[in-house]
């Protein structure tokens, strides 16, 4: 009896749901091919940036777009070789970069530890006034820092730059750092404790390994911001210690035919970024949520 | 905040701590001392200036007059409060934020949808929509100003160009987008930047969602409308509020994009291009100090209420 009852029941549900089925895969189908128009549009200025840059400056500035002229590293040779040399500023921005980045990692994995594993009291306190300095408008400490690097003889050092660049990081690296090392389980540093290992061994067997992939998030985040940076960069310093970014600013001439040097300038000096970001971006995720999204 | 600081970190307190005396002190200070050299940094480099600054808003100090150095009172702030530029740039400012905020964290929950699902190529779309959040902001904005927008060989007249030669039609519309529209033109190119950045965290949060419950509210009949408005939106709302709290934080202070694609003309100067142009064109320290309090004190009171959103988010987390 109840065979017969449930048998046509069964099979009407499963024919609706194969139309459900169908319906839904002819508008994936729709969805799908948004979502690589969505992508193609976006990533379409970036393309062009780098087809421009291959470009002679008669094709790249023509209208319509000549998209199939002939490709020449013209734009590159002019950039590296004509006017000033490119390389002090890339090398000033990977000095300021990697060394604030290496500042921000040893006075943040620290002062995490005593906002997660040992906890201060008030360690919220701490936390929110860290995030409460990026809060604060950085043109509003621009002057006096402008004013003491010229009565101290520092304005134009790239040291200065990369003290600016570390306070400005290290809010971020807190708070990410302290959001990954909440993750050690306190059982296994426990355990470890009463086993008698001491603070490195924990360190080493317990904390490094789930703390890693955070500090690798946190220095790509730090690297990506300190070499992007422009107002301070372009305020403190001036022909010794300059940086990619004022290069850039600097760089731009109205003058005449320029657009495949400017964009090959752009892509020379967002390559390093491009390429960073690409390799690790999950990591991007995590620290640009401040390590809240995992 | 206290309370929610008092709520958390009840329960924290170690033993130690309750022991008493001179051990208890000592306990605390090994505590306090991985923390102490970020703190101290910070109150430095960040703390110790905004009090120069504040001291300097109330002096006479322009670097071309140097003679006339001396206290003025409460005169650089009635020339702050007075000034019709300070009053347009709070407003740009407002504008500029909350349009770039408000369109790329729409825009990015539309993609972040769009790649919540499995398709051929997920992936390579995927790092296509990350490529423009890795161009350096000042390369982005030149790209934007010279490459794109230039009336004369700009892509996007370019491309115009080449419609209208397709269906055969001459003189097309070449507009000059810079001057006919800058603040758009800044908030375009920003809204290009920052859309990745809210897809990612949004694309994040969709896939922190329950999948079974999604699931058998759909064999219970739920359609797609009603899942979203009923289950995905209220499960993303926190990485909503996330999203918009960091791109604010950022997009406030943006100096790149206005100082590269319009230097501030036609409208767009916004809070930190103006101040910058006060000290750095003007060399009216004093006056440029007090323009500068007076912003911190607004951020103040905005960002009070930014960091209740966020300490609501992180309440959940369980503390120990």
């Amino acid at each position: 009896m109840s065979v017969t009852e449930t048998g046509p029941v069964t099979a009407t549900r499963g024919e609706r749901g194969e139309r459900i089925h169908h319906r839904r895969d002819r508008a994936g189908v729709w969805f799908s091919l948004l979502a690589w128009v969505v992508g193609i549009l976006f990533v379409l200025p970036v393309l062009w940036m780098v087809l421009t840059s291959l470009h002679s400056e008669a094709d790249a500035a023509t209208n319509p777009p000549s998209v199939f002229a002939p490709v020449t590293l013209e734009g590159y040779r002019e950039f590296f070789t004509a006017g000033a040399s490119p390389w002090p500023p890339l090398l000033n921005s990977l000095t300021a970069s990697i060394v604030s980045t290496a500042l921000v990692l040893l006075l943040s994995i620290p002062a995490a530890y005593a906002l997660s594993i040992r906890a201060v009291k008030r360690w919220t306190d701490v936390l929110f006034f860290f995030l409460s300095t990026k809060m604060l408008p950085v043109v509003a400490g621009l002057l006096p820092i402008y004013l003491f690097a010229q009565n101290t003889g520092l304005l134009d050092n790239i040291w200065l730059l990369i003290l600016f660049y570390t306070s400005m990081n290290l809010p971020i690296a807190v708070w990410m750092m302290r959001s990954f090392l909440s993750e050690v389980p306190v059982e296994m540093l426990e355990a470890a404790a009463v086993d008698g290992a001491g603070l490195g061994r924990i360190m080493r067997a317990v904390i490094a390994p789930v703390v890693m992939p955070g500090i690798a998030a946190t220095a790509l985040i730090c690297f990506i911001f300190s070499w992007n940076e422009l107002l301070f960069a372009r305020v403190l310093t001036a022909t010794v210690a300059e940086t990619a970014p004022v290069f850039l600013t600097s760089f731009v001439t109205s003058q005449g035919l320029f657009l495949a040097q400017l964009c090959a300038a752009a892509f020379v000096v967002s390559l390093p970024v491009l390429v960073a970001g690409f390799a690790a971006q999950d990591k991007l995720v995590q620290g640009l949520s401040l390590g809240s999204v995992k | 905040m206290t309370s929610v600081a008092e709520q958390t970190s009840r329960g924290r307190t170690d033993a130690a701590s309750r022991a008493g005396g001179a051990p208890r002190r000592a306990a605390g200070w090994a505590r306090r001392a991985p923390l102490l050299p970020a703190l101290i940094f910070m109150i430095v480099v960040t703390q110790l200036p905004f009090v120069a600054t504040l001291v300097i808003s109330f002096m006479d100090w322009n670097a071309y007059y140097p003679d006339e150095r001396g206290f003025a009172g409460v005169d650089n702030f009635r020339r702050v409060f007075t000034d019709i530029n300070m009053r347009e740039a709070v407003w740009t400012t407002i504008l500029l934020t909350a349009g770039v905020v408000l369109i790329s964290l729409l825009l990015g929950l539309g993609i972040a949808l769009l790649l919540d699902r499995k398709f051929r190529g997920r992936g390579a779309v995927r790092t296509m929509m990350i490529a423009p959040f890795l161009v350096v902001p000042v390369a982005a904005a030149l790209l934007w100003k010279h490459a794109l927008y230039n009336p004369e060989y700009g892509l996007f007249n370019g491309a115009l160009t080449g419609v209208w030669n397709l269906f055969g039609a001459d003189r097309p519309p070449q507009p000059d987008w810079i001057s006919t529209m800058p603040l758009w033109a800044v908030i375009f190119a920003l809204v290009w930047q920052w859309t990745p950045f809210m897809m990612l965290i949004l694309l994040a949060g969709l896939q922190g969602r329950p999948l079974d419950v999604v699931e058998a509210a759909r064999i219970d009949g739920a359609n797609t409308w009603q899942i979203f408005r009923t289950m995905t939106l209220p499960h993303l709302r926190q990485y909503l509020e996330l999203g918009a709290l960091l791109g604010s934080i950022y997009i406030v202070q943006n100096f790149d994009a206005v100082f590269t694609i319009t230097s501030g003309g036609l409208g767009t100067a916004n809070l930190p291009y103006t101040i910058y142009t006060i000290f750095y064109n003007a060399h009216d320290y004093g006056r440029a100090s007090a323009a500068a309090v007076v912003v911190v004190i607004g951020t103040i009171i905005i960002a009070t209420f930014a960091l209740r959103t966020v300490s609501s988010l992180f309440k959940q987390e369980p503390g120990r």
